[in-house]
């Protein structure tokens, strides 16, 4: 099977999908890589399932949308890997992929990291304990297999997820115990900073307030002004605590769902190398790039929510723009023409971009999620806790990879993923530093789990060095 | 140890697929994963923590997380979350780390 591309694409969503259908289009041969067994990621999961089961309608018009891209990726004629995980990218533009068994080697002329985002880790006491998942798992679960959450189930968090998913169970027929907002009712200040881009972006504010609107009329106790949450059990969660005004109140618990807004998944662009910022709006690293999506690694470019949280529209602009700079970047298409290729996909994304400034200012985690108490787990890998983290500062410790060495906090199998944002946090509030300068992990490749049988069987004879 | 599962029974669909969650026969929609699987099968945790032994239950489901490492189909430490089920599969959990 064909090997070499023009344009080798990792990641399946809205960006991923959008920018093989652009480079399609241009004259491009297309490869695209992908962890699930089927086009959308996780924002537009299952879509053509949920299609033909006649659910996708209940999962809303926007999630609905979906089927489109991914039919027109579909028929673009890139050879789609499903089921795949990219567990190394090479500066260079070499892309290994495993099935869990057999390992892929592709070529591309350039690499578009499309990976998308992570939900920001929550760590508070018990977040370790079965039955504590977070929002968006549950909504995977939904829009996957159309699995509900049981009336006993808690919500606690903030930020767009948690209304649209709360809204989407009632929607569907189910119950739930309750929304704890965490959301720390900085409303107007959001609104006033902001007000250009709210009037820009009013669908996505009318589209809130319909999912409260939704959550009122079916009765959803939802509970606001919470400061913290804990979940409690033994061996599993039992019961939920939150705090309002200082006041601790508790109620039974089948499960929790926690959320705190997306990050961008830095993985794989850390690894690569490419230049980070800092983003405090966002509260967050993510790599830098040009207009195009192009990063400081010559072959290698990002777009999506890997490059900033923006959402899937956004994500879709950014995708046909690194398509359009890549063919430009390729010999493949005039500057001019690339200019008028551009425009409007630049206007669309400033569009749908103007309403995260206010996002970003009303949903702001809390300090206490970037730098939590001493006793809560930070790593759940190898269950490290803040005060560890915290120790080792005191003994000198000045950022996150002297961290790891002195206390294993980032070395289990999921290499930092669900730590790291927290680990940096930690550090910079210990020292007074910016996050910037505290920094993050190094990442080493393999990028997932791999065996070391498959290893072996990519040094085919004749293949070496 | 079994719980009643914290989501609901799944709908009903014609092409639902059988597996075996800790040896016992569970019904679950074609494409669901296995970590999804030992969802619906309501295992109260699905793993024992290498480093201290806790229960530990599937938490992001995107792949992320590594919380839902399971055996499937006596081949250990894999990603529960990543693996679609087939008829017949084996799911178990995975007890501290796996044996090399």
């Amino acid at each position: 099977m064909k090997r070499d591309f023009d344009f080798v694409v990792v990641g399946g969503g809205p960006a991923g999908l959008a920018a093989a259908v652009q480079a399609r289009s241009l004259g491009l041969s297309v490869a695209l890589v992908d962890e699930q067994p089927a086009p959308g990621g996780q924002i537009y999961r299952a879509v053509e399932r949920a299609e033909a089961e006649g659910r996708a309608a209940a999962l809303g018009a926007d999630y609905r949308d979906g089927l489109a891209l991914v039919r027109a990726f579909r028929d673009c004629g890139a050879v789609h890997f499903a089921s795949r995980q990219v567990w190394q990218v090479e500066p260079e533009g070499r892309v290994f992929a495993t099935d869990g068994r057999e390992s892929i080697v592709l070529r591309g002329s350039r690499i578009l990291v499309a990976v998308g985002a992570l939900e920001r880790p929550v760590p508070i006491r018990g977040w370790t304990l079965p039955g504590v998942m977070t929002v968006g798992a549950a909504q995977v679960l939904h829009k996957s297999i159309g699995l509900l959450p049981s009336p006993g189930v808690w919500i606690a968090g903030s930020g767009p997820l948690v209304l649209h998913f709360a809204a989407e169970v009632v929607a569907a027929g189910g119950r739930l115990a309750g929304i704890l907002d965490t959301a720390r009712g900085g409303l107007p200040e959001a609104a006033i900073a902001n007000a250009a881009g709210m009037l820009r972006g009013w669908r996505y504010l009318a589209r809130g307030l319909g999912y409260l609107a939704a959550l009122r009329q079916a009765d959803v106790r939802r509970v606001t002004g919470v400061e913290a949450v804990e979940a409690v059990g033994e061996g599993r969660i039992a019961r939920v605590r939150w705090r309002v005004n200082g006041a601790w109140n508790e109620a039974p618990a089948e499960g929790l769902l926690l959320h705190e807004g997306v990050i961008p998944s830095t993985h794989m662009t850390f690894a690569l190398g490419c230049a980070h910022d800092w983003d405090d709006a966002q509260r967050c690293f993510r790599p830098r790039t040009d207009d195009f999506g192009a990063t400081d690694v010559e072959a290698i470019l990002v777009a999506g929510d890997c490059g900033g949280i923006g959402g899937a529209r956004v994500a879709e602009c950014q995708g046909r723009l690194a398509a359009i700079g890549a063919a430009t970047a390729l010999g493949r298409l005039p500057v001019p023409e690339r200019e008028r290729l551009a425009r409007p996909a630049r206007e669309a994304l400033a569009r749908h971009r103007a309403i995260r400034g206010f996002l970003d200012a009303l949903y702001a985690p809390p300090p206490e999620l970037l730098a939590p108490p001493d006793d809560v787990i930070v790593c759940r890998c190898e269950s490290i806790t803040a005060g560890r983290i915290r120790e080792a500062v005191a003994l000198g410790c000045r950022g996150p990879n002297q961290v790891k060495s002195f206390t294993r906090c980032g070395m289990g199998p999921c290499q930092g993923r669900l730590c790291g944002p927290t680990v940096t946090g930690t550090i910079a509030a210990e020292l007074g530093v910016p996050p910037a300068q505290a920094g993050a992990f190094r990442v080493r490749p393999p990028l997932k789990p791999v065996r070391l049988g498959e290893l072996a069987a990519l040094a085919e004879p004749g293949e070496g060095a | 140890m079994r719980i009643d599962s914290m989501f609901l029974k799944p709908p009903e669909t014609a092409d639902a697929v059988t597996v075996e969650v800790e040896g016992r026969p569970v019904v679950v929609p074609r494409g669901a994963s296995a970590a999804a699987a030992a969802l619906i099968a309501g295992l109260a945790s699905t793993r024992a923590s290498p480093v201290t032994g806790e229960p530990r239950a599937p938490y992001c489901m995107m792949g992320a997380c590594f919380e839902c490492l399971l055996v499937i189909d006596d081949e250990p430490s894999q990603q529960g979350c990543l693996v679609t089920v087939r008829p017949g599969m084996r799911i178990r959990r995975q007890e501290g780390a796996r044996e090399l």
